[in-house]
């Protein structure tokens, strides 16, 4: 992988690197996005339940 | 009555009850995540390292390893939609509810990147980001498609009738389906036809095939892990007022 050749891709270097990046950067956005909601979520209601009982 | 056995009956409304369902979503999500990630390992080495060039393409090729496992898999989580659609319409199962409105962001995120990788493989090869084709017409349509079920989704307050119109919506959309699949082969495009789904003899050498199916396997592992993120946090919103959220509050305090 220290290869420059394999990072130049033949000359096609941003287009292929550019599509791996758009990728993975939706792919990880749609997988942590609802893992943050659900903390958030959970925090509140946590709040509301504590707030309820005492 | 004994068309399906009492065992099978009770296995469905078991796995179907939220806080089984819940349970054993926190359960499984580490071995998908651990799977997913050794099979994209695996993958990229194949696809970015091991593979040579193409012998027209070069190495611009390489994006296929992400724009077909990706375009694949924005046909497949539609119809998983479409079916959890009728399975939700007929016996009003409100898992089948949850599970198609949270597959619906994972399947619009699938259909942008079929998308944009294919426009940024298509400037090099046919001189052009974008062409109307037939191709890549409809799979923009999908996009609008997803779009509109998670527009449409929370447009709606009740979200069981949210998800009633929600499901009629990806049923009618299905018919857009077989005609992405088979737009190469009915109108004269410029998009390549299949090379891989000719079984009987792919038109790509193993070497280039294997990173593909790689690839193709581990998006439908992240696919599993990322729609049972949804559905977690999807369940808790709708039921946050029952009695097993409160215990399950009560357990992390």
């Amino acid at each position: 992988m220290n290869n420059p050749d394999f990072w130049a891709m033949g000359g096609y270097a941003f287009y292929v690197w550019t599509s791996y990046g758009i990728t993975f950067a939706v792919l990880l956005w749609n997988l942590i996005s609802p893992v943050l909601q659900r903390k958030n979520l959970l925090r509140r209601l946590t709040v509301k339940q504590k707030r309820e009982t005492s | 009555m004994a068309f399906f056995p009492a065992s099978w009956t009770r296995f469905f409304h078991q796995t179907a009850s939220p806080p089984y369902f819940y349970a054993l979503a926190s359960k499984l999500s580490p071995w998908l995540g651990g799977i997913c990630l050794a099979l994209l390992a695996a993958g990229l080495y194949g696809g970015l390292y091991l593979a040579p060039p193409d012998y027209q393409q070069g190495d611009s090729y390489r994006i296929i390893y992400v724009h077909v496992p990706a375009a694949w898999m924005s046909l497949f989580v539609y119809v998983l939609m479409a079916v959890m659609g009728g399975i939700a319409l007929i016996w009003r199962m409100k898992l089948a509810e949850v599970m198609l409105i949270s597959s619906a962001p994972i399947g619009a995120g699938f259909t942008f990147i079929a998308l944009v990788t294919g426009s940024l493989w298509g400037k090099p090869m046919w001189g052009a980001w974008w062409v109307w084709d037939a191709r890549l017409t409809s799979e923009l349509i999908l996009l609008f498609l997803y779009l509109g079920v998670i527009s449409l989704y929370g447009a709606i307050e009740d979200k069981r009738n949210a998800a009633r119109a929600v499901s009629i919506l990806a049923l009618v959309g299905v018919v857009n389906i077989p005609i992405i699949h088979y737009s190469v082969e009915w109108w004269n495009t410029l998009h390549q036809g299949p090379t891989v789904t000719k079984l009987d003899k792919p038109s790509i050498h193993i070497s280039m095939l294997t990173p593909l199916l790689l690839m193709a396997l581990a998006f439908k592992f992240y696919y599993a892990l990322a729609v049972l993120q949804n559905a977690k946090l999807e369940l808790l919103r709708r039921e946050s007022g029952a009695q097993w959220v409160k215990n399950l509050l009560g357990a992390k305090t």
